[in-house]
């Protein structure tokens, strides 16, 4: 629906640009520098796709507030020139994501392309993205392929590849002393790619996975799966549920009586933002993650303070996710002093960037794919705080990717 | 497994089914009987779990919150009864279908306006909050099985109104041949009006009796809806009864199905309503034609 509004907006700006476009072709063709021929106060677009409705919408909100936040940090300047943003809801439907992201992309042309949550959004957006179209920030789908066989110069991931979110997992389980672990997770891309991370690492440090149980993506009736992780009696389990599903799945798992016997592990979406919603059921579980709330490091505080004061609500790992994709996009323009035309310099700018992130310290693998710290952290009062790093620098192999 | 876990999965697959009637229970009544196609019946849904979400909030008590919430619904009930599907009857399906989708879309957006996009959860009230020992290491919580014995209550009631009083004879008139039912001097209008604000109240009533042992996000009413639909297609439409066996059937299949099969399982509710599509297309307790 925000779509239909859209257009009616969109379509003026439409003619204006392509006048202003077609200016600028004009002037080109007599060899003056683009940036020069638009002028250095004509608008950067960028093309916002997330999800504000459906059982994404917190997740896009906040990827969106933190990044809004912080280009107003900057003043709302990319290398000299104002943004205007152009913003659809995605609504996480895979099947308008080839659409939505056309229109961004050809309609709109945009200069940067920022989106999505959900992974299968994310290939239909990135194969259309990929080469000559807009440079892409990835603030939250984990598709392993995002950043592997479909990696490009213009792509860019400032969350977490699946693999990267399930392999730390391994040893930071054996390391708490758990042998023995059944591996339980939503059967669909993502947390296939999860699952098969942690279980690489898990098998790989000497330990046993008793029983792989897959359960149907997204359903949320979880009893029956939890009366045979009861007879199984395993040491841990090790799990990847999101949202709504992780909120029951936690609270289940303690109405079952299981949390003392069997220990409960799992990706970090399991217990992140969702401590309102959990209430004492989360209370010990621990989770694996490249960020959380309790960290200790200055840009933490700071970003956490900021994010609360500007939106009403407390930060989160999307949040950072967000903020960090702004970041990037800063450094590349600030490179570049605002020369979109200028794409291989502000690329180079961009995956090079060395950011002190909320999360810590982050760079860029060859894929474009973030280098970072992940944690273990336990839910102790409601907040989920650092154990003890799980893994320092945690890459992703980047299957299939030839850059 | 020993006799024990497959003792414990039948009382899942019970419970299972009891909680899938209660949350087709709405549906049952506007699509069973009414035979008004609701896409809708998932945000009325979620407009219980919403309710009882921000009213438990304010009152501090789940049956306070219920005690408010039943009338709200029922009012919201009305309104769209009066203002949208009451210019429908005359008319094809089709435009049933197209409204009651719209409908999804403003329950949706109205969510987000009014509760945002947070996930939040409902506690179990404290009286019913402890649980009964199963299995040397799995215990059950009590509300479970309150929530069977709601669903009970409620199968029942509905079974007695529609089939055996005055007032279900009217309905069940009305929804065959309202033009006779009419000419025969009863308000079919007022008597729609308020059955379908019933249905409402009756799928949010669902909705507030399963939060706490489930979440409340937004979206939460397009899982129910699908699974709702199913319950009343296999059960025959116009049969409460069928609609209580349908849900049965399904928790057993369902329950069974992940532990036995466990590849299958995202799909044996659905081969499920297949197979029982081609042997009676009418569903189990559907009349022919």
């Amino acid at each position: 629906m925000s779509d239909e509004k859209m257009t009616g907006i969109t379509r003026r700006d439409f003619i204006i640009k392509g006048a202003v476009a077609t200016a600028g072709l004009a002037t080109a063709s007599i060899l003056v520098p683009q940036s020069f021929a638009i002028g250095a106060q004509a608008k950067v677009k960028v093309g916002i796709l997330l999800p504000y409705t459906g059982t994404y919408a917190k997740l896009g909100t906040n990827i969106r507030d933190a990044m809004l936040m912080r280009f107003a940090e900057a003043g709302n300047m990319l290398g000299g020139r104002p943004i205007e943003f152009v913003d659809i809801d995605s609504e996480a439907k895979p099947a308008m994501a080839q659409q939505l992201t056309d229109k961004l992309i050809k309609k709109e042309n945009v200069d940067f392309l920022v989106g999505p949550v959900h992974s299968v959004v994310g290939m239909a957006m990135v194969k259309t993205a990929r080469g000559d179209g807009p440079i892409t920030v990835i603030p939250n789908a984990g598709a392993n392929m995002l950043t592997g066989s479909l990696c490009a110069p213009n792509i860019f991931r400032t969350s977490f590849s699946s693999y990267q979110m399930g392999y730390p997992g391994g040893p930071a389980m054996l390391e708490d002393g758990h042998k023995r672990v059944v591996l339980m997770y939503w059967n669909y891309g993502f947390g296939k790619e999860v699952a098969a991370g942690f279980k690489e690492s898990f098998e790989a440090g000497g330990g046993t996975i008793v029983k792989e149980i897959a359960t149907p993506f997204p359903e949320v009736d979880f009893q029956a799966y939890l009366t045979e992780l009861a007879a199984l009696k395993p040491d841990a389990v090790y799990t990847f549920y999101a949202g709504g599903g992780a909120v029951k799945y936690v609270k289940d798992y303690a109405a079952a009586g299981l949390k003392d016997s069997i220990k409960l592990y799992g990706a970090g979406f399991l217990t992140e933002g969702l401590g309102a919603a959990q209430g004492d059921a989360a209370e010990g579980v621990r989770t694996i993650l490249h960020y959380a709330d309790t960290l200790d490091n200055p840009e933490n505080h700071l970003f956490r303070a900021a994010f609360k004061k500007s939106t009403g609500n407390d930060a989160d790992v999307y949040a950072v996710q967000g903020y960090d994709a702004g970041e990037l996009i800063l450094r590349g323009m600030n490179a570049v002093k605002g020369d979109v035309g200028a794409r291989a310099e502000m690329i180079r700018a961009m995956e090079t960037a060395e950011i002190a992130s909320p999360r810590g310290k982050l760079r860029f693998s060859k894929s474009h794919n973030p280098i970072h710290d992940v944690y273990l952290r336990e839910v102790i009062k409601g907040e989920n705080r650092v154990v003890r790093v799980a893994a320092r620098d945690q890459d992703d192999p980047a299957e299939g990717c030839s850059m | 497994m020993e006799l024990s876990f497959y003792l414990v999965q039948l009382l899942n697959a019970v419970q299972y089914g009891f909680l899938l009637f209660l949350v087709a229970s709405g549906l049952t009544l506007l699509f069973g009987i009414m035979g008004i196609i609701n896409l809708a019946h998932g945000s009325f849904y979620m407009l219980g779990s919403y309710l009882a979400y921000w009213l438990t909030g304010v009152t501090g008590n789940l049956w306070l919150g219920i005690l408010l919430g039943l009338p709200i619904a029922m009012l919201v009930g009305y309104l769209v009864e009066r203002l949208a599907i009451s210019s429908l009857y005359k008319r094809d399906h089709l435009y049933q279908v197209l409204l009651t989708f719209a409908l999804i879309l403003i329950f949706n957006e109205l969510q987000q306006i009014l509760w945002g996009t947070d996930v939040h959860s409902v506690p179990i009230p404290e009286f019913l909050a402890g649980s009964i020992q199963l299995t040397e290491n799995q215990v059950y919580p009590v509300y479970r099985l309150f929530i069977s014995a709601a669903c009970i209550v409620v199968a029942a009631g509905m079974y007695w109104v529609i089939q055996k009083t005055r007032l279900g004879m009217m309905v069940r008139a009305g929804a065959t041949n309202r033009e006779m039912v009419q000419s025969l001097g009863i308000n079919v209008n007022r008597l729609f009006a308020l059955v379908f604000s019933f249905g409402v109240a009756l799928a949010a009533f669902a909705g507030m009796l399963a939060s706490p042992v489930d979440s409340v996000y937004p979206g939460m009413g397009e899982n129910v809806l699908i699974i709702s639909f199913v319950v009343v297609v296999i059960g025959g439409t116009g049969s409460i009864k069928g609609a209580f066996v349908g849900a049965m059937l399904i928790g057993l299949v369902s329950t069974f199905g992940k532990v036995l099969l466990p590849e299958m399982a995202s799909i044996m509710v659905y081969a499920l309503m297949a197979v029982i599509l081609l042997w009676r297309p009418q569903g189990l307790f559907g009349r022919a034609g």
